[in-house]
């Protein structure tokens, strides 16, 4: 009787088990790098009915950021500005540019400027600019260098991961509370000044909570 | 066995050329791979209403609307805007019955001189704080008008340091940052009225700065000018 197998597929059964956990490891590799906010969100940048330009504005300019974000210090929401604001500038200067007639419309009528929303957390996370900003963390730890972004994009990944990682170790993000706005300072960790910003973590209280309802009401 | 590890490879070459990778821009809106619960039935701040004819969540506030029910037992001073004969009690700073503190005005309706609060160093450092997040652009740093917004055609702001505003009652100062005045618009969205004096306060520190004197100096500090 021929042999209908041939030799070499005695080791079959373990190349197929070996096989199986290369595939499983490349399966969920690429789970986790294509799944997750990381790749998901981050690189976001829609096309805005005005194309303002931060870079502009709050990085050449150097207009303070709270100068549009104006609640962000007494609110949990940091708000987008009304079309005044703009006009406060724009009554004046470039009136006739056909990039701001969605501004002057919006402040003619009073129908908001039909802005696409970047970031956005899900409805089951409670979170609160004021308490942030006011406590040394900075804009740019979770929105980027926006000063130097011609049109904004999601610039970090906002999973739970990237809360989790400032909220274990808080003392290392952050900053002097006078560089808050400032975009291109440095957290007093980055300065050599770990025991400052350990100090004032203990001295304000900071106690980034960690337990699930800290963030999930 | 082979060709299943080809085909593998070949996978993830494809794959990769087709997801790129993490970081990369786009104008797509972010794909949720578990959106449970991401998008309530609730409306937040600023948020879209399909409700409302206006599309708006936030909704204006009616014109008439008065508080209500804070503040109770805190009797008005008489003269100040709101009639406690009445019988109507309420907290001043919520209802916003005091003339003096929250339009700059006088009970005769001219504009007041002086601060309806104490000027104290914390008050004039958020005062510089404030001012310099929403009145530098235009008014720049010193106060004279030179702000960033100049070169860019805003010509017509004026120097504090003019006579005019160096006479002006700080009652008008606060008035024209509530109502805004000539090209300026109203700032009362953006600083609360404490905030407003504040700025106040830290705009008759500039215009003190701006003429000073030797005398102004301290003694032990002299030294350091010569």
């Amino acid at each position: 009787m021929s042999k209908i197998f041939p030799k070499s597929a005695n080791a079959l059964p373990l190349q197929i088990v070996i096989f199986l956990f290369v595939l499983g490891g490349v399966a969920a590799a690429g789970i986790t790098y294509y799944a997750t906010p990381a790749y998901l969100r981050v690189g976001y940048q829609p096309v805005q009915p005005v194309p303002f330009d931060h870079s502009l504005h709050a990085g050449q300019l150097g207009i303070d950021c709270r100068y549009c974000h104006a609640s962000v210090e007494k609110s949990a929401t940091s708000s987008v500005p009304a079309a005044q604001t703009c006009m406060n500038c724009h009554s004046v200067i470039k009136t006739t540019s056909p990039l701001l007639e969605v501004v002057r419309e919006s402040y003619k009528t009073g129908d908001p400027v039909p802005w696409v929303k970047i970031h956005q957390a899900p409805d089951y996370v409670y979170f609160n600019h004021s308490v942030h900003v006011n406590r040394g963390v900075s804009c740019v730890e979770c929105h980027g260098k926006v000063n130097e972004m011609t049109a904004v994009y999601h610039a970090k990944s906002h999973s739970m991961s990237f809360c989790l990682n400032c909220h274990r170790n808080p003392a290392t993000f952050i900053r002097d509370p006078q560089d808050v706005f400032n975009l291109d300072s440095k957290t007093l960790a980055e300065q050599g000044r770990l025991a400052d910003a350990q100090k004032f973590v203990h001295d304000w209280k900071v106690k980034p909570p960690q337990s699930c309802s800290g963030c999930h009401r | 066995m082979r060709y299943a590890y080809y085909t593998l490879a070949f996978l993830v070459v494809l794959l990769v050329s087709v997801m790129g990778f993490r970081g990369m821009k786009s104008s797509r809106p972010p794909i949720e791979v578990f959106p449970d619960m991401d998008h309530q039935a609730k409306y937040k701040p600023q948020a879209e209403s399909k409700f409302f004819a206006d599309g708006r969540a936030d909704r204006p506030i009616p014109a008439g609307t008065v508080p209500y029910g804070r503040g109770r037992g805190v009797e008005l001073e008489p003269g100040h805007g709101f009639d406690s004969t009445t019988g109507a009690f309420a907290d001043p700073a919520y209802l916003r019955g005091d003339d003096f503190r929250y339009a700059g005005k006088k009970a005769d309706g001219t504009f007041a001189r002086g601060f309806p609060v104490e000027v104290t160093e914390t008050l004039v450092r958020r005062g510089r704080n404030r001012y310099m997040i929403y009145c530098y652009p235009c008014h720049g740093a010193l106060g004279d008008g030179n702000g960033i917004t100049k070169s860019y055609g805003m010509l017509a702001t004026p120097s504090y340091h003019d006579d005019r505003i160096r006479q002006m009652a700080e009652g008008e100062i606060f008035n024209t940052i509530t109502h805004g005045k000539n090209t300026m618009f109203s700032y009362a969205d953006k600083l609360s009225p404490d905030d407003r004096w504040a700025v106040v306060a830290y705009v008759r520190a500039l215009q003190r700065a701006h003429n000073a004197s030797i005398d102004d100096v301290p003694l032990a500090e002299r030294g350091g000018l010569k």
